[in-house]
């Protein structure tokens, strides 16, 4: 028999807990140990999450005002998806690369998997499921979307059309060019790029109508 | 107006767009739990002690579940195991009240492995001396485990920087030959030989393989990521030794798979089996880490080929040998791969020898033209280079070798039902503008070489004789009940249409239920192998034209003349010689009721599948039952075919390669859904020139442990690197054997993506093919500056 943490598994001197707290610390964004770390390295000696402490806080959302108890580490994503019931917000990584959980935080397209709860509690935050008016009509960018047909699975769809709303409220005028940058934090397997495109474009046209 | 052929969203998008489409991670159920893995983390090891103790004892701790408590498999896959064969493979799972005290109480487990001998690439699995990924051997002949190695002198007998391609018995796992190889190589002008390194690719669905799990009076109710639907219930129906009656499978989305989630994923079995044992809803979450080693991989290969040209382009014989990355539990894709290239170039003579081997990397599965997209992405740069030599037009050499209808290919002899690539490739010559294009090839703009390549890429595109089921509601409204998954192709809304064509039905009049195997679906296709478009076109007109019939019946039967005499369109069944004799389907249906028997599903065809036929009498009574079996029969297998083109710039300062154009012409029979067509082909292009320049696989040599493991480091295709000056087109010729004509298009555009690059990009080099993938911007600007490459000519995972 070996022990296992020779095997492939060096040691690591800075434990997940005091990486998580320094960066913390330092003003930037970490995301959800809260609930899911594990990778396949599961012997690294560092246990994540020794005794959360939940603080009841209250986050707009929506239009909302939504109470609900945050522990120290949690991220937005966390927050709308296991406790507000927003499952609209997917999470595709959790690590800040795919942009399936993008919400807005105070009109600012922005990674709910890599913004914690506790440093949005003075913002506004929109995401998928506060487009829709009350009486069911859609945003004009989910219409948009919808005339075009737009994507295919799918699971990226809530983010790239967050990004997308963002997008014809700072430049209701683009490019396709230009609507490809203002895209470009959103990934999509499927790779139904194209048609994403001509949504966006749709999706600005409609927006300047309405404005 | 028919349906087939327009534009129509389907009916599930307005959920998916305001965050109410739910995937299986968005579902909860009272007092459920968070399951998490304890995976592996070295490549091929065995658990030798297990010490839970602290993780048991923590407050919020529901149970734990290891490999003894789930279906063994003697040398298969389990959900479950302590004799991991690749880094990352779960060996228990933990489930507690919420995730994050899961993840803690997983850290707190204490095991003890003893590390093996691993494999990470199939040509180090064939050195003399070399440890075998598995302990049963590192291949299969037929069932049988064997370790197949290559001697020195196999190696020695290699042209340096040459795969080995020894001669004799029991150097391979399957051989076959058509023709005389040797004398097509005697005809032959021009002989080239080339060894060829295709790259691993992740699958990376956007959504992970998530499954909730709960059980209700003897039943297992499962939410989970699969391409499949009805074919997964019943998988895990049998993995689990369970009636299909008891699994109810609910799985309205997925989030993509590409191959990786045909069946479910086998990691669905965990949360079935934790709910069993700890009798709560059990969700299990997969994270992104998780899902590169869980969630598949197309497999890489090592071949060598030689191929003779006669002068005129023509190609007299191909020998191909090739070594396939199988992953710990399959062959890899190189038997595939070479039916592939027997049927796009047609050679008189070819001898094809492959050996799957077993490796200790993430498991291989199909992913989107399997076998096809790799080989047609190594070859097509080589029908270039032979070009060149020449003196011949590339696209020309290519149309020459190319199949027309009589095609037999591969060691059987394979035919198909219609064949028309030929006419995909001059229309593509037309709108590509081919002869303008090709004029710039070599052309420099500052820093920029321009390259042009072409991909012709077929795969399969079909499969017959599986089944259909509606229902004419008393309401009017045509209800097709789907067996299929909705992976994101619009399948369960497009090929749905065919039975409201033959109805001549508006689409508003038509209500599609999918999703959920308790609402009474049909027996269906697989979701792969592009079958769908074909079968259920085919399976929906059958039933469509039973539906007719028996509103013809009770035409008949209530207004007099033969059933004949009377046609269907725009919601009524009327006398054709006097419109205004006629009812509703409305009035239609409840006729059917009132009278019963096959009208109203109580009396069923016999050639129905079992299931159908369940699902049929369970909606017996509820309007005009039409449940029927696809009949129309066929000889020949369906291949569907696109031809990629593509525009480069390759900047000999950075290695970057910006994709300045791209036309996809395709022969995929009648086109269902435009938009969604133009979406498939340019979506799966797309991921086949991710294959070609940008997703690597990295291992550590010495530990064998992944580097490229998250989305950044194995990046697909973002929207930035996809060309944004695109068209496509389709030759549209139905095909002959189909009452409908339509054919699968998902799976040929990847490799027609991947070649079109990988001979744009060779162009660029001025002819020069690397055969390898990826052609990531080092590999290429060490070529483009004649430094010695940092990897060997046979090294994969670079």
């Amino acid at each position: 028999m070996s022990d296992v943490e020779i095997i492939g598994t060096p040691e690591r001197t800075v434990t997940r807990r005091k990486f998580i707290m320094g960066v913390i610390a330092a003003g930037a964004t970490t995301s959800s140990v809260g609930y899911l770390f594990q990778g396949p390295q599961p012997l690294l000696g560092a246990l994540a999450v020794q005794g959360s402490v939940e603080r009841l806080i209250t986050l707009n959302v929506n239009g909302q005002q939504r109470r609900v108890d945050v522990m120290n580490q949690e991220t937005l994503a966390f927050t709308l998806r296991y406790k507000l019931g927003l499952t609209g917000t997917k999470l595709g990584c959790d690590r800040a690369e795919c942009g399936a959980c993008t919400v807005l935080i105070d009109g600012v397209p922005s990674y709910a998997c890599s913004a914690l709860t506790h440093s949005v509690r003075t913002s506004q935050i929109t995401t998928i499921e506060g487009l829709e008016d009350s009486d069911g009509t859609l945003h004009p960018v989910q219409q948009a979307v919808l005339d075009e047909g737009g994507f295919q699975c799918a699971f990226c769809a809530p983010g790239f059309i967050m990004s997308m709303v963002a997008m014809v409220e700072s430049n209701p005028n683009p490019t396709r060019e230009e609507a490809a940058q203002a895209l470009s934090g959103n990934l999509c397997r499927c790779a139904d790029y194209n048609k994403i495109l001509t949504s966006a474009m749709r999706a600005a046209e409609y927006s300047r109508l309405q404005a | 107006m028919a349906l087939i052929g327009q534009d129509i969203s389907p009916p599930d998008l307005r959920a998916k767009i305001t965050g109410r489409a739910k995937y299986a991670e968005d579902f909860r159920a009272d007092g459920m739990v968070f399951a998490k893995l304890l995976a592996s983390p070295m490549p091929h090891c065995r658990v030798i002690r297990i010490d839970a103790s602290a993780a048991l004892a923590m407050e919020g701790v529901v149970g734990i579940l290891t490999a003894d408590e789930v279906p063994q498999s003697e040398g298969g896959e389990q959900c479950l195991t302590n004799h991991p064969l690749y880094e990352g493979e779960a060996i228990l799972a933990v489930a507690a009240v919420s995730e994050t005290i899961a993840a803690d109480a997983i850290e707190r487990i204490r095991v003890d492995f003893e590390p093996l001998p691993f494999i990470l690439n199939p040509l180090d699995g064939v050195r003399p001396g070399s440890p075998d990924g598995r302990p049963e051997g590192n291949t299969q002949v037929a069932r049988d485990w064997v370790s197949i190695k290559w001697t020195e002198e196999d190696f020695a007998n290699a042209p340096e920087g040459s795969m080995p391609m020894p001669e004799g018995e029991g150097k391979f796992d399957t051989e076959w030959m058509v023709g005389d190889v040797a004398a097509g190589f005697a005809e032959a002008d021009l002989i080239l030989d080339e060894t060829i390194v295709h790259q691993s690719v992740t699958h990376h669905p956007m959504e992970p393989r998530s499954a909730m799990a709960y059980w209700q009076n003897g039943k297992l109710y499962i939410h989970t990521s699969t391409q499949s639907l009805v074919r997964t219930q019943q998988a895990l129906a049998n993995q689990l030794d369970l009636e299909l009656d008891d699994v109810v499978m609910i799985g309205e989305f997925c989030g993509g798979g590409f191959g990786s989630k045909i069946s479910g994923s086998i990691i669905q079995q965990v949360p079935a089996l934790f709910s069993r044992k700890i009798n709560r809803p059990v969700m299990l979450r997969i994270t992104r880490a998780e899902e590169n080693y869980l969630g598949r991989a197309r497999p890489g290969m090592q071949a060598r080929v030689r191929i003779g040209f006669r002068a005129d382009g023509r190609i007299t014989a191909i020998d191909l040998a090739a070594l396939g990355d199988g992953g710990p539990y399959a062959r890899g894709d190189q038997n595939g791969g070479a039916n592939t290239a027997s049927l796009t170039y047609t050679p008189p003579n070819m001898r094809f020898r492959g050996l799957g081997v077993r490796t200790n990397t993430p498991p291989k599965a199909a992913q989107r033209g399997p076998g096809g997209a790799q080989i047609i992405g190594m070859l097509e740069p080589l029908m270039d280079k032979a070009a060149r030599e020449l003196g011949l037009d590339r696209l020309g050499l290519r149309r020459l070798n190319a199949p027309d209808a009589n095609v037999a290919y591969g060691p059987n002899g394979s035919t198909l039902t219609s064949v028309f690539v030929k006419e995909a490739i001059d229309k593509g010559r037309d709108l590509f503008e081919w002869d303008e294009r090709i004029a710039r090839s070599g052309q420099m703009n500052g820093s920029k070489r321009t390259g042009i390549g072409v991909g012709v890429s077929p795969f399969a595109a079909g499969s017959r004789g599986f089944d259909g089921l509606l229902v004419i509601r008393t309401d009017g409204k045509l209800q097709v009940q789907q067996g299929l998954g909705n992976l994101g192709t619009h399948s369960i809304a497009d090929t749905a249409r065919a039975a409201a064509d033959v109805l001549g039905l508006e689409w508003d009049d038509v209500e599609v239920v999918w999703g959920d195997t308790s609402r009474h679906l049909p027996w269906s296709s697989v979701q792969a192998g592009s079958q769908t478009t074909h079968a259920h076109t085919r399976a929906n007109h059958a039933a469509g034209l039973d539906a007719k019939e028996k509103l013809q019946s009770i035409a008949a039967m209530d207004l007099g003349g033969r059933p004949e005499d009377y046609e269907t369109s725009a919601g009524r069944v009327y006398r054709r010689s006097n419109p205004s004799q006629g009812m509703t389907l409305s009035r239609a249906a409840t006729r059917a009721i009132e009278l019963g028997g096959r009208y109203s599903g109580y009396e069923l065809n016999e050639d129905l599948n079992a299931m159908t036929t369940a699902s049929a009498t369970a909606l017996a009574g509820q309007g005009l039952v039409a449940a029927a079996r696809d009949n129309f029969g066929g000889e020949g297998g369906l291949q569907s075919w696109v031809v990629g083109f593509a525009e480069v710039e390759l900047d000999t300062e950075t290695g970057k390669v910006d994709v300045v154009h791209y036309t996809a012409i395709t022969d995929c029979g009648v086109v269902v859904h435009p938009r969604n067509l133009g979406a498939q082909i340019y979506g799966g292009s797309f991921q086949g020139m991710g294959i070609a320049m940008s997703q690597k696989w990295v291992f550590d040599p010495v530990w064998g442990v992944s580097f490229a493991k998250r989305l950044y480091t194995a990046r697909p295709p973002g929207i930035l690197d996809v060309p944004m000056d695109v068209q496509w087109a389709a030759v549209e010729i139905p095909d002959p054997q189909s009452p409908v004509g339509a054919k699968g298009i998902g799976e040929p555009c990847v490799g027609a993506g991947s070649a079109a690059l990988t001979s744009a990009i060779a162009d660029a080099l001025e002819g020069k093919c690397l055969c390898r993938t990826p052609l990531t911007a080092d590999v290429l600007l060490a070529e483009i500056e004649g430094r010695v490459p940092a990897y060997g000519p046979l090294d994969l995972h670079v």
